[in-house]
């Protein structure tokens, strides 16, 4: 249907889509000649080559169909207000419309139909149309019926007749075995006495209950449509009479324009994009997040400010656009009535402030990993991404600071037991008085290389009174390298 | 004490106890939006960073804590499972300069129970201007504002209280004689506004000798230098010079 744009061969020349299936390549999509030629969706390529040496392959981009179909969707809407990709089993192959009301401003529904398909050929786009009083049966003549079959509570009926039960979007199992039982068509599965079938098909889920598909198709049960809301977009943007290379003057206007955009759409922006377009024709831009929505415009320019340095203007540029990319629902906000601000907006935006300035990797809050190792306890999460987490609880002492990596000491007279009386740490010589220890704590297997040593961590005071945390990294004999070292890791207050 | 700027004032220094010149002093503990210094009298000493963390206000707001590259070599970082309900939001950049924009970004955000600055050495753009400038946003915002630096700084600053802390050996510990046991630390308080200098052996209330620590305000105790002459004395002697 909408393959990648490029050169086709001639229109007599099969062209078939080809997806990756269990066993290669399967076709996806035929053309008009493939078609004609009795080429099947869901044969494997390699058959089918062999069968018509001239064929044509192209691959299948179905991700791009599925995206490609939405934002037709949406540009549907120009037609009337509710429209909604329609599919089966997760795969979208169509547009709903729900045209009631809105026919008539295009000269009636014949008319509608017409400019409809006008417009998708303009687009470059093939269509199949159809229009019915309900989204069921609106659905099956566009796949089943004629081109452009349009009918209408009176005769809904005898335009679904002829349909193959298939149309229903049944699962396979079932129309096969409507087929057995003679009910080939729409028309003799409406003709047979309910109560049998109802029987028959009690325990089935709706969604693929022949039966209360038929009702919906038919307007016996309700079936409404449900179009997604339309994404807000709020951009405001400024002109300027000739070329200007700084942006900050403009910014302020900007930003109050956004922020008016967003009040009246009561969002709040989650992040922003501020857009130069240069005389040259090149543009740039800059993006900010903030933490928390907002539409603070005061906010948005401190913000966007500090980007602005890294902006090449060129030789000046004349239109600007300040844009929320990403909104969210933010209704307003009332101080608290003792005058006091609402503490977490006010670290919200000074997490902004930061993270603007220094970059998400700097401003961080700690996260908690369970791990024996002291150094990989603690995880430093981009202050815009997390939260605040509880910290772990480690039964023992656990020094006030931690040096990440270890320092290695130097080993000036080593003792049998404990850690050595005399190191030198830092080309600093120390002497040992007191210690406490040791605290072993073992390699993770499921997490260390193969070969890593065990550690013995021991509290040792030197003589001026300060506490260090050393450990011994491995022990004599464990056949994982030579002599153990001796590292300082931390420091305890 | 010529040379100092409460010279001339009637200092009172609290209740004395009457246990022969030991007295609980009052502590930095009750939280004054104030600029305070804290400086490492020796390398890599963490009883600067324990001192300030005793000192900050008990509160379930988070901690700014903003180090530049040099003391997180130097000092090593704050290492998270030591702190007991303190949430740190940390800060780490390469440069004073832009540890000293973090705090004043801090200190004027009501949202933050504090603001810890550390800096090692003496950058030159760490001035009396730049302290002065922190000053007056902890004092309008009502943020207490910490500075800690590490490495051998002597300078001017506009700290409102500027102290150097360093380790003491520590008390004995109660089970084990070859064991260091609970931390005791020297502070001196050598520039003051409004109260007097002074040298303290600080310890922790109810680290080891099993006095609880959750009613009390503070959990420090401040005890007079034994040698240096009781408390009494030193106010009485105060009290003569001003007269």
């Amino acid at each position: 249907m909408t393959a990648i744009q490029r050169t086709l061969p001639d229109e007599a020349v099969p062209v078939v889509l080809a997806a990756t299936g269990t066993h290669g390549l399967v076709v996806h999509a035929v053309n008009a000649a493939g078609a004609a030629r009795g080429i099947l969706a869901g044969a494997r390529v390699v058959d089918v080559q062999a069968i018509h040496p001239d064929l044509h392959v192209e691959q299948a981009d179905v991700s791009g169909d599925q995206a490609m179909l939405k934002r037709v969707a949406l540009w549907a809407r120009r037609w009337c207000p509710w429209t909604v990709v329609d599919g089966y089993g997760g795969v979208a192959d169509g547009i709903l419309l729900d045209v009631r009301g809105a026919a008539h401003l295009f000269g009636g529904e014949a008319r509608l139909l017409r400019d409809m398909h006008a417009r998708l050929v303009m687009q470059g786009l093939s269509a199949r149309l159809a229009l019915a009083p309900t989204r069921g049966a609106a659905q099956m003549l566009a796949r089943f019926g004629v081109q452009g079959a349009m009918c209408d509570d009176a005769d809904v009926v005898e335009l679904l007749a002829p349909l193959p039960v298939a149309a229903l979007r049944l699962p396979r199992e079932t129309v096969r075995l409507l087929e057995r039982l003679g009910l080939r068509t729409l028309g003799a599965l409406e003709a047979v006495p309910r109560v049998g079938l109802m029987r028959r098909f009690a325990g089935t889920a709706e969604a693929v209950n022949p039966l209360v598909l038929l009702d919906r198709a038919l307007g016996r049960s309700a079936d409404p449509l449900d179009a997604p809301a339309e994404a807000v977009r709020c951009l405001a943007r400024v002109r300027m009479a000739e070329p200007v290379i700084d942006p900050l003057p403009w910014l302020e206007g900007l930003a109050d324009d956004l922020a008016a955009q967003l009040a009246q759409a009561e969002q709040g922006a989650r992040q922003l994009r501020v857009t130069i377009y240069r005389v040259d024709g090149e543009w740039r831009s800059r993006d900010v997040s903030t933490a928390q929505a907002s539409r603070d415009a005061a906010h948005f320019v401190r913000l966007v400010a500090g980007k602005l340095d890294g902006i090449d203007p060129g030789f000046g540029f004349d239109l600007m656009t300040l844009e929320a990319l990403r909104v969210e629902p933010l209704s307003l906000r009332q101080d608290r009535l003792d005058g006091g601000r609402d503490a977490g907006a006010d670290v919200a935006a000074l997490l902004d402030r930061l993270t603007a300035k220094l970059g998400p990797s700097k401003v961080t809050w700690d996260a908690w990993v369970q791990s024996h190792k002291p150094e990989r306890v603690a995880r430093a999460v981009p202050a815009l991404a997390g939260g605040e987490e509880a910290a772990v609880e480690v039964a023992r002492e656990r020094p006030l600071r931690l040096f990440d990596p270890a320092e290695e000491v130097v080993v000036l007279y080593a003792v049998p037991e404990g850690p050595p009386a005399r190191f030198s740490w830092r080309r600093v010589a120390f002497l040992m008085v007191r210690f406490e220890g040791p605290e072993r704590i073992a390699p993770e297997w499921w997490r260390d290389r193969a070969g890593t040593r065990l550690r013995d961590y021991y509290k040792v005071e030197v003589t001026d009174g300060r506490r260090l945390w050393l450990f011994r990294e491995g022990i004599v004999g464990d056949a994982r390298g030579g002599a153990p070292r001796w590292f300082v890791q931390g420091v305890f207050g | 004490m010529m040379s100092d700027s409460s010279y001339g004032q009637l200092v009172r220094l609290g209740r004395t106890s009457g246990m022969g010149g030991v007295a609980d002093m009052p502590t930095p503990d009750v939280p004054q939006p104030v600029l305070k210094d804290a400086l490492s009298a020796r390398p890599f000493d963490a009883a600067v960073t324990a001192f300030v963390l005793a000192c900050l206000p008990r509160s379930k707001l988070p901690v700014l804590w903003v180090q530049d590259r040099a003391s997180r070599l130097e000092n090593g970082r704050v290492y998270g499972p030591a702190l007991r309900g303190v949430k740190l939001l940390r800060v780490d950049v390469s440069h004073a300069r832009d540890v000293l924009w973090a705090m004043e970004e801090g200190a004027a955000c009501a949202g933050l129970s504090a603001v810890v600055g550390e800096v090692h050495g003496a950058p030159p753009v760490l001035d009396f201007t730049a302290t002065k400038r922190l000053a007056l946003r902890a004092e309008t915002s009502g943020v207490p504002v910490w500075l800690i630096r590490s490495g051998a700084v002597e300078g001017l600053s506009a700290a409102r209280e500027r102290w150097r802390i360093s380790s003491l050996p520590s008390d004995a510990h109660p089970h084990n004689t070859a064991a260091p046991g609970a931390p005791v630390w020297e502070a001196e308080l050598f520039r003051a506004r409004g109260r007097a200098p002074g040298t303290w052996t600080v310890s922790r209330v109810g680290s080891h000798d099993g006095r609880a620590a959750e009613g009390s305000e503070n959990n420090l105790r401040f005890l007079s230098r034994s040698g240096d002459g009781s408390l009494e004395a030193d106010d009485s002697h105060t009290a003569h010079a001003a007269g």
